[in-house]
């Protein structure tokens, strides 16, 4: 049976991984690699590293740290944060990503999903969509409005006809972030995640509120998310992936474990 | 250890050979040169992507070199779209023919209300005598990504169920094939890797 996986998310600025609510007050959280490991160790199913440095010198550092979290990493790994062209896939993938995600760069033009799924597979392609719901619209769930730059610059685009369009470009994943929920520790956006997961053939991985076992419970159900992402209840060792789902499994989620 | 790793320009083999590292084997890749193939102490066939990529093999020779080194004797392990090579095509390319090892058709999923493709960890239910699965206990989990799978016969080593039950793996003799990435799937691909790199005609490990 196909099991709802467990995540690990490292925000990683300038080579190490920070952590801080809403990119602010960022606190060093350690070395990429030996996060990434442990938490593969302790039963992540996947280790997603999210780069925020947004400066150009930032590319080469970003590459030797994909280099060194893939060299020991045997479960699937994905690198996002900075990625604008299909080049820069490339090299990311060389450096040992088996996905990469893209998220502004597929706004502004989204023929980059259709270029790198092309040369890697859909598989390969994640795309990361941040979306606040809007009070303004007929639907403020299915017309949550789509951000970028870290949530600071709206799109107009709409949350539902944007994972589509991404789906039918050869989009492999969506990763959704519900801005409303991120960083409050107060529950996944469950209605949002199914909104999207239900307008959609492909997975779709659940980001943002997580605090307690229970809002992963949630959000595999109600929101019906294949994946969910979670970051800072890992972090400072609150807690771990193992346990996380070992408590999920009690809850009746398939998971992976023994793991 | 040597392994001669087939490169057709399907996605990346990155995590190929890094697994491959990791478990103390020299990894040689070729896109053509077809006296590494004649040469091959084992041989694997990577990839992720699309069938079509295949048609490389033909258009490079390194298909008929590959049937020649499977008829001597050569472990060959087929991964993802290299595994689906090993049968005779694929509905996603159906103009591309596979390699006929087997002699069945990979497909699409059967339409249903489950995600395409098939993405994530799903547990392995191992048939009694598979050399490439052996110590792979009930329920342990392999990581998938996939849309179009190969049917259950005879030489199915492991069933997954998703939508319908479909081969995990393939084995006859030296020629195995797994749709899942054990390079991806933590202790038990690397466990199953180990294997294939231990496999000998004699059944010794």
């Amino acid at each position: 049976m196909i099991t709802k996986r467990i995540i690990a998310c490292l925000d990683v600025h300038a080579g190490r991984v920070v952590k801080g609510v809403q990119f602010v007050d960022l606190v060093d959280a350690g070395d990429p690699a030996t996060q990434a490991a442990r938490h593969a160790r302790e039963g992540a199913d996947e280790i997603v590293l999210l780069d925020i440095t947004a400066t150009h010198e930032g590319r080469q550092t970003l590459l030797d740290t994909v280099r060194r979290t893939a060299r020991e990493l045997f479960v699937p790994f994905c690198v996002g944060g900075g990625i604008r062209t299909a080049d820069d896939a490339a090299q990311v993938f060389d450096a040992g990503a088996d996905k990469v995600s893209v998220n502004s760069a597929a706004l502004k033009d989204p023929t980059l999903i259709d270029a790198i799924g092309r040369s890697f597979g859909a598989q390969a392609v994640v795309v990361a969509i941040d979306a606040r719901r809007d009070p303004k619209a007929a639907d403020p769930v299915r017309d949550a409005e789509v951000f970028v730059q870290g949530g600071r610059k709206p799109t107009g685009r709409r949350v539902v006809e944007w994972a589509r369009e991404a789906e039918q470009r050869g989009a492999g994943e969506i990763l959704l972030t519900s801005m409303d929920s991120d960083g409050t520790r107060a529950g996944f956006d469950c209605e949002l995640t199914a909104a999207v997961s239900e307008s959609v053939g492909i997975p779709v991985i659940a980001s943002g509120g997580a605090g307690t076992v229970g809002h992963f419970v949630d959000v595999f159900g109600r929101g019906k998310a294949d994946a969910a992402l979670a970051a800072s209840i890992f972090h400072f060792g609150v807690s771990s992936a193992r346990s996380l789902k070992e408590e999920l499994a009690k809850a009746g989620v398939s998971v992976r474990l023994p793991c | 250890m040597r392994v001669t790793v087939i490169d057709y320009k399907a996605g990346n083999l990155t995590s190929v050979l890094k697994a491959l590292h990791h478990l103390g084997a020299e990894a040689i890749v070729t896109d053509g040169d077809l006296a590494l193939v004649e040469s091959a102490e084992r041989i694997v066939l990577p990839g992720v992507g699309h069938f079509a990529a295949t048609e490389r093999l033909d258009a490079t020779g390194l298909t008929g070199a590959i049937r020649a080194a499977i008829a001597r004797g050569v472990p060959f392990l087929g991964i993802c779209v290299g595994m689906q090579w090993l049968y005779a095509g694929s509905s996603e390319a159906p103009e591309q023919p596979g390699l006929g090892h087997f002699p069945e058709q990979c497909a699409h999923f059967a339409e249903s209300t489950e995600k395409v493709p098939h993405v994530g960890w799903n547990s392995l239910e191992v048939k009694n005598g598979s050399r490439l699965l052996a110590d792979v206990e009930p329920g342990e989990y392999v990581y998938f990504t996939h849309s179009y799978r190969g049917p259950v016969t005879s030489d199915t080593a492991a069933i997954t169920h998703y939508i319908e039950p479909f081969a995990a793996a393939v084995e006859r003799d030296n020629v195995m094939g797994v749709q899942f990435h054990p390079e991806k799937s933590g202790a038990t691909g690397l466990k199953i890797l180990c294997n294939f790199l231990s496999w000998s005609a004699e059944g010794s490990k």
